[in-house]
């Protein structure tokens, strides 16, 4: 019998996992119109942790936000049994129906909604079900949510909101259930987008961005949600936004990335040490207003760059680091610049291992790159 | 600019209690006109109008203003009305909000009991015997077919499946009412339209496995069929997106003046949708003839119909949008199919829109990735699986014709099971799609970046055979 691939290309492997270097950065949370609310909370590596994957993260984080401020919610399609992801189990137990609920089946509304709940002083945590279903609310988002403080004179924000949506392949999902939307969201001044690579990013990123004055729109790697497993600080802290991470430091070439696809690229870069290429991988965590200090330390460092994500590689993010790079580094760098991405096609079902940026795709860009 | 507006209080109140953009919109506009013999009209213009509402007052302060007037106001004004778009607006001096719409629900068309017992004796001539048996034994197909499909997801052979369970009657029997011409734009779990109108269980079987004969070559997630020769637009997981297009759909068809409308399927969870109220208001306001035909199920995933929505449905939305509606048991194959066949009537014959909620259950889990036992009670799957099932309701039915037997039926089962299992495995054996059929179809022609594209994916597979796939002819 031939027997229908399910899963992962053997290309790239999803498993590998990374520690962030060092504790946690201080960061102070805010109010939604940006008075400081809470106590600097840093994390040292003696809190107790904890090994969980990343939708147990998005839980914690979930719940810490409720706890610690009586005026959040948490909302969304299936939110109030848990969610189809599982992220917010317990929460409507815990805290009630009032504050984590089912909304009707209407992402423009779930994110209208919240605008206004956020506009009233409140941290409104949105959930979409699949960032494919993100498009209703485009209007919303773009036109309001970005725009909100701006058209006022700072009189209005709706700082309060934060946007969850589980983004990215997933082996299976084909066209609507595998969309990496960030870039459109990323040519939208006024709100910041947000992807974590992992458990322990992922709460305290997600945590930030409830707490940080501006909307933002924070997309989930949703392969890595059973997948990724990490030891996780059981307290509340917060990673710094618009604050790129050096995962892996090197000195021939630079890639950047974000969220799932980090972990090919990790690969791609132990690959290529085996052939006497050191590797610096950068992780941007946030996306605008993104890190370009720490990305162009590193390029003048190495002199190349490669920027590697899933969604189609015509308009994607990697455009812009790439132009901001050449802005920046036109006569430090030794070759162009190299971007592994998705191809410029709708994402296809049985064609997923083909349409992916592979470990060895990107492996086989850094050797072109080094020996340009 | 100017306005004809009433002196006599009534009038006044109207302009203060309405006051906002609409309402200097109609100022504006003057295409309304006073229609009662108490009234002595007067010119005024926009800005005696916003003076008028200032010096009256707005909002709350406004509806102090009135309790004050009322008790000079006269009774003549009940006789009033004004004509309005949309028909002559009666006055009145109570102030009465509508109800809300959960006291008197809208009844529920149905032709069979809870156990098959006709309830209304004249459906032997809406229904022959041949039509009668071809409906049951589809349905019969249409629940092996999902139990078939799902159990094969089961053991791992496709990586998805949802099926229509305790849906069989709404399935079929809309299809049954319709004809071949309509054109179909399906949510996902109507594949027994499809069936219906002569897809082979071999064309399910490629699009669940995305063979190469899989019409949609290979790149959506099972269920999601599609057959231009069967009048039957390709399922697309985004909901509610179909309801607007049906209109467009419904329009080209009435514009060349075919006897034929657009049929669109969706779930009570969908109607929740922006575009769902988009779609209703388009068709109602451009006379579209499109039948709306919402599955209300009693759940979106894990989501009640309580959390939902607080109408009476759907159908009440129907009636909200200008359009005509009716509700129907759902789970009765004759209720259906009859009311399916009279809104295909006035849709085509009036040219305009038409709406029906169709009351059933989803008896299966959402699809394979869900387990609703989570979130709902065991109980009441049994009780919509077994004592409310459509199919065993309409058994009853069809055999106190005399028109099936238990010899047919477990005819009927084996031979379909015979040929399911041979539509898997010859679906198995079909090769994988060509790997050109990435690239083509985004655009009519392939544009330059993708041809690259593909030549540099080439080069990828040759250097890196074990990356990839194997099957995937190039
Ligand atoms: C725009 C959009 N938002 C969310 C989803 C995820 N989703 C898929 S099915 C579903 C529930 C649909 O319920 P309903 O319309 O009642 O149809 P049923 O499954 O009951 O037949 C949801 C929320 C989606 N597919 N599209
Ligand atoms: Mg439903």
């Amino acid at each position: 019998m031939l027997m229908r691939r399910i899963g992962r290309s053997s290309g790239a492997s999803r498993s590998c996992f990374f520690i962030s270097r060092g504790g946690f950065s201080t960061t102070t949370a805010t109010s939604p119109d940006g008075t400081t609310l809470l106590p600097t909370k840093t994390s040292t590596p003696s809190s107790s942790t904890k090994s969980i994957n990343l939708f147990t993260a998005i839980n914690q984080a979930l719940h810490i936000a409720l706890e610690s401020d009586p005026r959040s919610y948490v909302f969304g399609e299936d939110v109030g049994f848990g969610g189809v992801f599982r992220c917010s189990t317990g929460l409507a137990d815990r805290f009630g129906k009032k504050r984590v609920f089912n909304t009707p089946l209407c992402e423009q509304g779930i994110v209208g909604f919240g605008i206004g709940l956020a506009a009233m002083g409140n941290r409104a945590i949105a959930e979409i079900q699949f960032a494919d279903y993100i498009y209703p609310a485009f209007d919303q988002i773009v036109n309001e949510a970005a725009k909100f403080r701006y058209r006022s004179g700072n009189q209005f924000n709706c700082g309060g909101l934060t946007i969850r949506a589980p983004y990215g392949a997933v082996g299976h999902g084909g066209h609507y259930h595998s969309q990496s939307p960030e870039a459109f969201f990323c040519h939208v001044p006024g709100i910041k987008v947000v992807i974590p690579r992992s458990p322990r990013e992922a709460k305290g990123l997600l945590l930030s961005c409830i707490r940080d004055p501006n909307p933002v729109v924070f997309f989930e790697p949703k392969w890595l949600y059973r997948l990724a497993v990490e030891e996780v600080p059981e307290d509340d802290y917060m990673l710094p936004l618009s604050q790129a991470e050096v995962i892996r430091e090197g000195s021939d070439i630079t890639l950047v990335g974000w969220g799932a696809q980090l972990a090919v690229m990790e690969q791609a870069c132990a690959d290529a040490e085996k052939d006497g290429i050191s590797c610096e991988l950068i992780d941007l965590r946030t996306l605008i207003p993104w890190d370009k200090e720490t990305v162009e330390a590193s390029v003048k460092k190495t002199g190349r760059l490669l920027i590697s994500h899933e969604a189609p590689v015509t308009g994607g993010f990697a455009a812009e680091i790439s132009a901001s790079l050449v802005e920046r580094c036109f006569l430090r760098l030794e070759a162009p610049i190299a971007r592994v991405c998705g191809l410029d096609t709708p994402f296809p079902l049985v064609f997923e291992p083909f349409y992916m940026p592979t470990k060895n795709k990107i492996l086989d860009a850094i050797k072109a790159t080094v020996n340009y | 600019m100017a306005v004809c507006l009433k002196t006599s209080r009534t009038a006044l109140h109207y302009v203060r209690t309405r006051p906002g953009p609409a309402f200097t919109h109609l100022l504006n506009r003057t295409f309304f006109s006073c229609s009662s013999h108490h009234c002595n009209p007067r010119i005024i213009s926009t800005n005696e109008y916003r003076v008028h509402s200032s010096f009256l007052g707005l909002g709350s302060r406004a509806s102090q203003h009135s309790k004050a007037l009322k008790v000079e106001d006269h009774d003549h004004s009940e006789n009033e009305e004004w004509d309005f778009p949309g028909g002559k607006v009666p006055f009145t001096t109570k102030i009465k909000f509508t109800d809300d719409s959960s006291k008197d629900r809208i009844p529920c068309y149905r032709i069979l009991d809870n156990c098959g017992q006709q309830i209304r004796s004249s459906t032997s001539e809406m229904i022959s015997k041949e039509l009668a048996v071809k409906l049951y034994s589809s349905m019969v197909t249409l629940q092996m077919l999902d139990t078939i499909f799902n159990e094969a997801q089961r053991q791992g052979r496709i990586s998805f499946y949802l099926t229509s369970n305790g849906e069989e009657a709404i399935n079929i029997a809309s299809a049954a009412a319709l004809s071949n011409d309509d054109v179909i734009l399906p949510q996902y779990r109507e594949h027994g339209v499809l069936l219906w109108r002569g897809f082979s269980l071999q064309e399910f079987a490629n699009q669940l496995f995305g063979n190469r004969s899989d019409y949609g070559k290979g790149r959506q997630m099972p269920i999601h069929y599609g057959s231009n020769k069967l009048n039957y637009i390709t399922v697309s997981s985004p909901l509610a997106t179909q309801i607007p297009q049906a209109v467009g759909v419904a329009y080209s068809l009435k514009m060349e003046k075919r006897d034929a409308c657009a049929v669109t399927y969706f779930g009570d969870g969908s109607s929740s949708e922006g575009d769902f109220h988009a779609g209703l208001n388009l068709a109602a306001v451009l006379e579209a003839p499109v039948i709306f035909f919402c599955r209300n199920n009693g759940w979106a995933i894990s989501t009640p119909v309580t959390d939902q929505f607080r109408s009476d449905g759907i159908a009440a939305k129907g009636q909200a949008y200008g359009i005509p509606s009716i509700r129907v048991d759902g789970n009765d194959v004759l209720a259906v199919y009859d009311a399916v066949r009279e809104a295909r009537e006035m849709a085509i014959k009036e040219q305009r829109p038409v709406l029906i909620e169709a009351l059933t259950y989803r008896v299966g889990h959402h699809s394979t990735s869900d387990d609703s036992t989570k979130y709902r009670a065991i109980e009441e799957i049994e009780q919509w699986k077994t004592a409310r099932n459509p199919i065993s309701r309409y058994r009853n039915w069809v055999e106190s014709n005399g028109w099936w037997n238990e010899e047919q039926e477990s005819e009927l089962r084996g031979s379909i099971r015979k040929q399911l299992m041979n539509a898997i495995q010859v679906a198995e054996q079909i090769e994988k799609p060509l790997l050109a059929d990435l690239f083509t179809d985004v655009y009519h022609e392939m544009p330059s970046n993708l041809q690259e594209q593909e030549r540099s994916l080439t080069e990828t597979m040759k250097k890196h055979p074990q990356d990839f796939p194997s099957g995937f002819a190039v």
